[in-house]
């Protein structure tokens, strides 16, 4: 889990908490650029389920995936209330539509917990780590894990 | 001597370039009978060029292959030796190795002797035993024309005066002269003041001759010193610095003494410094950007404006087509900064072809034409590939060895054309030989071994000459040096599709063929159709359509239960309905409420795409789909319209040919990137 073991490197880390497929989720702050409402996508030919479609972001095309389909979960049906979370890995930029928004999360790097290996399944695929929260806990998305391109598309 | 920063270099290889165009322009002039002073003079100059500035950054193996090219040259500046055909070749070859010197001193690598070494033992044999001629001492100043120089620059008086043991010694004041002129524009004179007037007294190596050269150059005078480093016992040297002139000088005109200097030395020289600005590529695309959002922003404005419905708004909209025409014009000029005439392309090519008929022992005459035509820069850039494939092919195969010509009643010398002409918003480039044409037979006898088609396959001519661009396809008999390496023609197919263009071949046995490339002027900006499928608002390229037809009922007929067929001037070509081959699953229409659009592909001849509407035709600005989300089969792009929402471009190819099935089951036959999104 190189992964892990950087972000692990600083002490303090900071993520947004987000709610997709009725879960609690977080992204690391320093992923994201920008969070939007939703607005409708132009929608693309042949593409996935989980695709919506792409939408314009001052001048660049950029996709917007559900991610409670990407995670497996039934897909969102989109309206004003919901959220896109705009994130940029390495040189793409990825739009995600989640049912909402929650709070920024401080937490100290030791708080975050190896994700235990279960069966695989498409949501645990994607789980960075966990960070336990009292009662709660939530689950750090691995970006690079989750838009990965899907394992060798059957011809 | 010295090492010169990264930045000198670069203006060095430039300035090179500059003059291997010039070099190529005087040889092919003496080709064709212009053997002139002038002329002569020019190609000259260009080689000392080369050869002086070489010296002045150490290259050792340009400089000594071009003091031998010089040389030659110098015999037939002076009628030593006459030009005749076979000279004219050795000179052309040796050009053609002197630009290849230049390329490997650019990227640091060694010089290939295979290829150095018979071009100086043809030269060589030029020369004879003929003594090596004593430099031309009444020699022209060449400036490279440098950049202003960072620091600010400050005026040297060089006085140096060879004494007999300079010359003993094998030096020469030339080389010192163009050293310095590396460092910064001069002016050379020549102080003949101890020449005794009659020629009894005259011994040469006295160091009768001194020279003065003023030069705006460096900060400091070490350069300089590092000139005349092994010599400077050898003669009798005086540097007096000038005043500051830079810092001095309290009016804010500081580049002027060196442009002056440099129009002055380039006028004695007879050549003119182009007046040229470099610029990083990246801050061009930068503007470029911003000019694109520029257009898709005023679009957006008045697209808002008209749905505003305001009152009294005919000045706002008057003003409003100024908006428009002003980011146009600025548009226009943006890209032309990227355009670039595709001349030095086409003198590549020209080595290249030469290259490949001394290989295979034909003989070929190579013309070119349209050499000003402007494409854009990432076009030219990319287009090198493929027609140096072409070009070996047109040789290799295409043109026939002379005995066979002969026997065909055929002149000895093939002919090989490579033009480039703008025709209505693309740019078409030919390549056209007078070969043996395609060997039709052959070629269906290969595809069908290597399992492209079926053994009883109906092919028109064209769909054979097609087969040409198919994967894997090589019709060399036996592979050669020069082509056939595996690598075939789908190669060159797939370079050009990615540059947004098509290749059509004409062939006519015995008489020669034909390769046609058509490229759209920029690759930024496209005209498109703007079409309704099914709600949504999509874009077709005006390239591809032939033109746009709405269908009476009595102009279609069923094929069973899907296919489509339209009658259009006798002849029937297939419908096919864009809507369900962008997976679309409303109920299908009735095609007479729909609008066809005539598309012509390379690959298939003819078809008619159904969409329910169109709208209008304009410009938009192409985004690519890729960085952010991956190939789409059937869409080349998106872009942005007026009202901000993003229209998909259709890549009527991909629709035409029916590979826009996801995943694709047939991506070998494509292109080499995967055929995934990636998201």
């Amino acid at each position: 889990m190189s992964q892990l073991a950087e972000l692990k490197k600083s002490e303090r880390l900071e993520f947004v908490t987000l709610v997709a497929g009725g879960q609690n989720f977080c992204i690391e702050i320093k992923q994201i650029r920008e969070i939007r409402r939703w607005t409708p996508v132009t929608v693309l030919p042949h593409s996935p389920d989980h695709v919506l479609g792409v939408i314009n972001l001052r001048g660049a095309v950029i996709p917007i995936i559900d991610l409670a389909a990407k995670l497996g979960f039934p897909k969102i049906a989109p309206s004003e209330r919901h959220v896109i979370i705009i994130i940029s890995i390495e040189d793409r930029i990825v739009g995600l539509l989640v049912e909402s928004v929650s709070e920024i999360l401080g937490v100290d790097a030791g708080n975050l917990r190896e994700t235990p290996r279960g069966p695989e399944d498409p949501t645990i695929r994607a789980i960075l780590a966990i960070i336990p929260l009292g009662d709660d806990m939530t689950k750090v998305i691995s970006l690079p894990a989750l838009l990965a391109p899907a394992s060798p598309v059957a011809a | 001597m010295m090492t010169g920063d990264t930045a000198m270099r670069d203006i060095f290889f430039e300035e090179c370039d500059d003059l291997i165009t010039d070099l190529s322009e005087g040889l092919s002039a003496m080709r064709d009978g212009q053997t002139d002073d002038a002329i002569v003079n020019a190609v000259f100059r260009a080689v000392h060029s080369v050869k002086g500035a070489a010296g002045a950054f150490a290259l050792d193996d340009l400089v000594s292959f071009a003091h031998r090219f010089e040389t030659v040259l110098d015999a037939v500046r002076s009628h030593r030796l006459s030009l005749d055909d076979a000279l004219l070749h050795v000179l052309q070859r040796a050009s053609d190795v002197l630009a290849d010197l230049i390329d490997a001193a650019r990227d640091n690598l060694p010089a290939n002797p295979a290829q150095v070494d018979p071009v100086v033992a043809q030269l060589q044999s030029f020369l004879g035993d003929a003594p090596q001629p004593v430099e031309d001492l009444d020699f022209e100043a060449v400036t490279l024309a440098f950049d202003g120089p960072d620091q600010p620059a400050r005026r040297y008086l060089i006085r140096f005066r060879p004494n007999a043991a300079f010359y003993a010694s094998g030096h020469d004041p030339l080389l010192i002269i163009k050293a310095l002129q590396a460092l910064g524009p001069t002016s050379v004179s020549v102080d003949l003041t101890r020449l005794p007037h009659s020629l009894a007294g005259l011994r040469w190596q006295d160091g009768l001759m001194g020279w003065q050269v003023v030069l705006d150059g460096p900060a400091t005078d070490l350069p300089i010193l590092e000139v005349f480093q092994f010599v400077d016992d050898l003669c009798d040297l005086q540097i007096t610095a000038g005043p500051d002139d830079a810092a001095a000088d309290p009016v804010p005109i500081a580049p002027a003494p060196v442009v002056e200097a440099q129009t002055d030395t380039s006028d004695r020289s007879g050549k003119r410094a182009a007046a040229s600005l470099r610029v990083d590529p990246e801050r061009v695309d930068r503007l470029i950007n911003a000019v694109g959002e520029l257009i898709i922003n005023q679009s957006v404005i008045s697209q808002r404006l008209q749905e505003a419905s305001l009152p009294n708004t005919a000045e706002l909209f008057s003003d409003l087509d100024d908006y428009k025409l002003l980011a146009r014009e600025i548009q226009e000029g943006v890209m032309a900064i990227r355009a670039q005439p595709v001349k030095p392309l086409f003198q590549r090519m020209l080595r290249i072809a030469r290259e490949a008929a001394d290989m295979t022992g034909k003989l070929v005459t190579f013309t070119t034409e349209g050499e000003a035509t402007e494409v854009d820069k990432t076009v030219v850039e990319r287009l090198a590939d493929p027609l140096t494939h072409m070009i070996r092919n047109a040789i290799d195969h295409g043109i026939e060895a002379p005995d066979q010509r002969i026997a065909a009643g055929k002149s000895a010398h093939g002919s090989l054309r490579l033009s480039a002409r703008q025709r209505s918003g693309s740019i078409v480039i030919e390549i056209a030989d007078d070969g043996a044409g395609l060997d039709r037979r052959r070629i269906r006898d290969i595809a069908f071994e290597k399992g492209l088609i079926a053994e009883d396959a109906q092919l028109t001519e064209a769909e054979i000459d097609h087969l040409l661009f198919a994967p894997g396809f090589s019709t060399a008999k036996a592979v050669t040096n020069l082509s056939g390496r595996g690598v075939g023609m789908d190669v060159v197919k797939t370079a050009i599709t990615a540059l947004g263009g098509r290749v059509t071949i004409a062939s006519v046995t015995g008489q020669g063929t034909s390769f046609s490339i058509t490229l759209p002027l920029t690759l930024a900006v496209m005209d498109g159709m703007i079409i309704n499928l099914g709600g949504q608002t999509m874009v077709v390229p005006i390239a591809s359509i032939l033109e746009t037809i709405r269908p009476k009922a009595a102009d279609l007929s069923q094929i069973g239960l899907n296919s489509t067929l339209l009658r259009i001037r006798g002849e029937y070509v297939p419908v096919i309905d864009l809507a369900e081959r962008m997976g679309h699953t409303t109920l299908p229409r009735d095609m007479t409420e729909r609008v066809l659009l005539l598309i012509q592909t390379d690959s298939v001849p003819q078809c008619a795409l159904a969409v329910d509407d169109i709208f209008d035709q304009r410009q938009v600005v192409v985004k690519s789909m890729q960085g952010n989300y991956g190939e789409i089969a059937g869409v080349s792009g998106a872009t942005i319209l007026g009202d901000g929402k993003i229209a998909l471009i259709i890549d009527a190819e991909a629709v035409a040919q029916g590979n826009t099935s996801f995943p694709a089951t047939n991506s070998h036959n494509r292109r080499d990137v995967p055929h995934v999104a990636t998201c």
